[in-house]
């Protein structure tokens, strides 16, 4: 049942490529069904997901042989790491096709392209054999390209291309260590729950971790493999920075807390301090970095390399904190990426024409499009990490998953908060509500009428900021699900 | 002996000689009759009618062992499936030939293609040395000719002369190299080149026989440094004929390489592991893998050529065929078998697409493909599904027979809980593998973001050819997703031909 949220998504692609060119409305409605249909699964999947002592931490199990000379099967299940990110997965889906609404260039081209990138994203979220995962890892990676390609701005070939070459680098890695994973644990299957059981050399670890994690943890925008995601979040269009900083990275963090520190907990260990040491380079570097950028793209783009950086140290903190914080983390940016992308890429930049702090300040956005700044402004302090948004509670619980493991990690990293708030604050007051020249106060009906905000846009909008409040008011029915699955049998070496 | 045995033993040979016979009569008599698009059409049923009778004549001729009649052919399931394959690409060359040729003596180029198919056939089954160097030599004769057969274009003439050349060289060396092996052995015959191996001792007249062959294949299977004649040949020659070079001729190539490696020279693989190099033929495979795998893929990134573009990216994927051949196992064997009928069936599609354009648009640089998702929207999505593949990512092909090919290399040789002795090459093809992405989007990006050329009409070739092309896709596709189809049969074949006598 589980494997009709990317079923659903990979029908519609195909339904949408038998379509005629002609039938634009018919192309966006479709892929908005196609995506219900899948969120809907996921949500049925969450609410009937059952918790409690004597209940499975993986359930909706599905296994089937595929390829028996490699021992890869069709192994689908879903724990509570899993329905988070499969919510996640499928609220940007959602809005991200309600904030296209208005692509009128071969849109349906466009709406294949982004449901093949969202069914890649639930296969891997679900996928328990490793073959399996890697696949839909690398599904993934060309429709990434023909977006920004065909539908992005400024430098969108470039921007495409790095992205697919850094993507490409750390999938090169993530076979190299998946083959070595299978030949060295001489279990003949790509099963993940099986090669858990197996043991490996420390030798290989030492190598074979790194190699591994570095290859999910590119994705996920670990400094200083990080600069594709600026560039591509900038280059594409709305609906796939979207999709890549509110859902792509997260599956390099997935794939690294899935599959690299499970199987490999000596290599982990070797390289713990490494790794927090470089996360907290991101952090602040990420942070420091968006304080200077001109273009209100780029500000987002290195706050997700902030965001990330929370994430990729809460995942080597090593304890129940660091975990849990790392999953709500990616919900939580994923929501907050998504909206703010949304917002500047969407609301502003298809009115306006431009994302130049200087040039927006001049155009009195904050009353010429009210409901854009009000959605802005409380992305913007959600995504400070204010209390009632999710991040705050995402942030806080890392905070102290850090501050357990090493403390001095984790009070760089409430520097980095600090950094962040300035950030967006600055972008905030800058972008919507900058100083006029004094020339146009005079002028003041004069000001140009943008075209009004539409349906899709407040309907997607108002999605994600309920969301990023519901989660960061009633945060417990996620931590239960989450703190549920730590206790599963890859999971309990860890903590 | 029978020879009526014999005859019937070689009945799907029979067929296509007299398939190729009658293309000849054929063309005789509608010289000057009807239309030259007439005159096609009628060569391609016969040629076509003759494949298919020689493909029912593969199940019909009775199995053999390499131990019989002298040990000249085998006949098992293996080399049946594999001649079967092996018809099917050439079909589909006679299907690209039919749209795309030019020129009076359409006869001709059928007859040639059908006798090197001919030859390939031969090669298949070929169970000692002599077999296979006259089945080489005939094959390659006429694959001389198809490239050099627009003899009024001196692109075409220099191709078929450099062909010919490099060819012949190889063919010196082999024979040479086969002359070391059977005065080592007394005999021509495989099985009894690996009993006098493994009994004998290494000598050096030996390890320069086994070198010299290996020169020879080199040649044959474009493998660098032996590589130079292919990205010429590529593009000079007639389309349909260097599809058919990098598809068909590759395949039985590489099956008669992996066969004098697997059965004739068992015993001196020697060993190519990370500290662990042992004199024998597979340090020597690896390293032509590694430099195939290399100089193929980073010169195919600057070709504006996309037919050059394809013969660098050919010599790269014989690199990763090579590759899998130092695996010296049965599953290396199946995963070399499997990924060599993908790679073929792929690039002939490709070079299908590329014949096409060339038609329509005069030429086959890059720009030639601007926007060609406008004019031909179906030929777009194959040339995707194709080059994807070729790329090696899922959900195609390709990706599957790349991750089984690392895999088993991987796998061989490494016993569980130590560090993977193949490691360096096994990455080094991944990392290649990744590169050759760039070159395959660059293309995809002229069909799919750039916008059409005002001036460039649509693309529309006949039905028969695009049904074909999307069945090439589709079965692309679904190998993709279901490679058992395939996997099994070869790996069953494989395994039992290794399983029973020596």
């Amino acid at each position: 049942m589980i494997a009709w949220t990317f079923l659903s998504c990979l029908i519609g692609a195909l339904l949408l490529l038998l379509l005629p060119r002609q039938w634009i409305n018919t192309a966006r409605w479709l892929a908005l069904v196609t995506a219900s249909v899948s969120v809907s699964v996921a949500v049925v999947a969450y609410f009937g997901y059952k918790t409690g002592p004597d209940a499975e931490v993986f359930q909706y199990v599905f296994k089937c042989e595929w390829i028996p000379l490699l021992g890869i099967q069709v192994h689908l299940a879903a724990d509570g790491i899993s329905l988070v990110l499969l919510l996640l997965t499928g609220l940007v889906a959602v809005t991200g096709i309600l904030f296209s609404w208005n692509v009128e260039y071969r849109p349906k081209d466009f709406f294949a392209f982004f449901l093949l990138i969202i069914a890649g994203c639930y296969g891997v979220f679900l996928s328990f054999d490793l073959f399996l995962l890697f696949l839909f890892y690398e599904l993934v990676i060309v429709p990434k390209y023909f977006l920004i390609a065909i539908w992005g701005s400024s430098r969108k070939e470039y921007g495409a291309m790095k992205l697919v070459v850094y993507s490409v680098v750390g999938s090169v890695l993530v076979l190299v260590g998946l083959v070595t994973l299978y030949v060295v644990s001489g279990l003949e299957t790509f099963d993940l729950l099986e090669l858990s059981h197996a043991s490996y050399p420390e030798a290989v670890q030492f190598w074979a971790f790194p190699v591994l994690f570095l290859g999910f943890a590119i994705l996920a925008g670990l400094w200083p493999f990080h600069t594709w995601a600026p560039t591509g979040h900038v280059a594409a269009p709305t609906a796939a920075s979207m999709l890549l900083a509110g859902v792509v990275m997260k599956l390099g963090a997935y794939g690294a807390l899935r599959v690299a520190m499970p199987l490999l907990p000596e290599g982990l260990e070797d390289w713990r301090i490494t790794i927090a040491v470089l996360s907290t380079i991101g952090i602040l570097y990420g942070a420091g970095v968006a304080l200077v950028q001109r273009d209100l793209k780029f500000v987002i783009g290195y706050s997700s390399i902030n965001h990330m950086g929370f994430v990729l140290l809460a995942l080597v903190a090593g304890n129940t904190f660091g975990y849990s914080g790392a999953v709500l983390q990616m919900f939580s940016h994923g929501a907050l990426a998504a909206l703010l992308f949304a917002v500047v890429g969407r609301m502003i930049y298809d009115r306006a024409h431009t994302r130049d702090l200087d040039m927006l300040g001049s155009m009195d956005l904050g009353r010429g499009l009210s409901f854009a700044a009000v959605t802005f402004t409380i992305a913007s302090i959600a995504a400070m990490g204010f209390p009632g948004f999710s991040g705050f509670i995402a942030e806080l619980t890392i905070l102290l998953g850090a501050w357990e493991a090493f403390p001095i990690f984790a009070i760089l990293a409430v520097v980095g908060i600090l950094i962040t708030a300035a950030f967006t604050l600055r972008a905030l007051q800058q972008s919507f509500f900058g100083e006029r020249p004094a020339g146009e106060r005079s002028s003041r009906h004069s000001a140009p009428a943008w075209p009004p905000i539409t349906l899709s846009e407040k309907l997607g909008a108002g999605l994600l900021v309920a969301t990023t409040l519901f989660v960061g008011l009633y945060p417990s029915p996620f931590l239960e699900l989450i703190l549920n699955s730590l206790k599963s049998p890859l999971m309990e070496g860890l903590i | 002996m029978m020879y009526i045995e014999f005859l019937r033993q070689v009945l799907p040979e029979l067929v296509l000689a007299v398939a190729a016979l009658s293309c000849l009569i054929v063309h005789f008599a509608l010289e000057g009759k009807g239309s030259s698009v007439f005159r096609l059409n009628m060569l391609t049923m016969v040629a076509g009618l003759g494949l298919v009778i020689a493909g029912a004549a593969v199940f019909l001729a009775p199995g053999s062992e390499p131990s019989d009649i002298g040990g000249m052919l085998a006949i098992t399931p293996l080399t049946r499936l594999f001649k079967v394959l092996v018809l099917l690409m050439c079909l589909i060359a006679i299907i690209l030939t039919r749209e795309v040729f030019t020129g009076r003596h359409a006869g001709e180029y059928f007859a040639l293609i059908l006798f090197a198919t001919l030859g390939m056939t031969l090669l298949i089954s070929g169970g000692e040395l002599l077999i296979i160097f006259v089945a080489f030599e005939l094959t390659s004769l006429s694959l001389y000719t198809l490239t050099a057969f627009h003899k009024r274009e001196v692109a075409s003439a220099e191709a078929g002369l450099k062909y010919f050349l490099f060819g012949g060289v190889s063919a010196a060396f082999m024979a040479y190299g086969f002359s070391f092996l059977y005065g080592f052995a007394g005999s021509t015959r495989l099985p009894e080149i690996a009993m006098a191996l493994q009994t004998g001792s290494l000598e050096p007249f030996l390890a320069l026989g086994v070198v010299m062959t290996l020169v020879g294949f080199g040649f044959k299977t474009a493998a660098v440094p032996f590589h130079l004649w292919t990205p010429d040949t590529y593009e000079g020659a007639p389309i349909s004929s260097a599809a058919f070079i990098a598809s068909g001729s590759k395949l039985a190539g590489f099956f008669v390489l992996a066969m004098i490696l697997g059965s004739g020279l068992k015993g001196f693989e020697g060993g190519a592991g990370w500290a662990g190099f042992e004199a024998g033929w597979v340090p020597l495979i690896a390293i032509m893998a590694l430099l195939s795998m290399v100089i193929g893929n980073v010169t195919a990134i600057v070709q504006g050529s996309v037919k050059r573009l394809l013969a660098y990216s050919a010599i790269g994927h014989s690199g990763y065929l090579l590759l899998g051949l130092t695996a010296a196992s049965a599953d290396g064997v199946a995963a070399v078998f499997f990924y060599a009928v993908i790679y073929g069936l792929t690039t002939l599609g490709a070079f299908a697409v590329v014949a096409v354009i060339h038609q329509y648009r005069g030429g086959d640089r890059l720009s030639d493909f601007v926007g060609l998702r406008e004019h031909a929207p179906g030929l777009s999505l194959c040339m995707l599904v194709f080059l994807i593949s070729l790329a090696g990512l899922p959900p195609l092909a390709g990706f599957f027979g790349k991750f089984y090919l690392f895999t088993t290399v991987m796998n061989a040789g490494t016993s569980a809980g130590a560090q993977p002795g193949m490691l360096w090459l096994v990455a080094v093809a991944v990392a290649m593998s990744g590169l050759s992405l760039y070159y395959y989007l660059v293309i995809l990006k002229k069909i799919y973001v750039e916008k059409p050329f005002p001036k460039d009409g649509p693309v529309k070739p006949s039905l028969l050819f695009r049904g074909t092309v999307g069945l090439l896709a589709v079965a692309v596709i679904v190998l993709g997703c279901y490679p058992n189809l395939l996997l099994e049969p070869i790996h069953s074949a494989v395994a039992a031909m290794v399983g029973g006598p020596p």
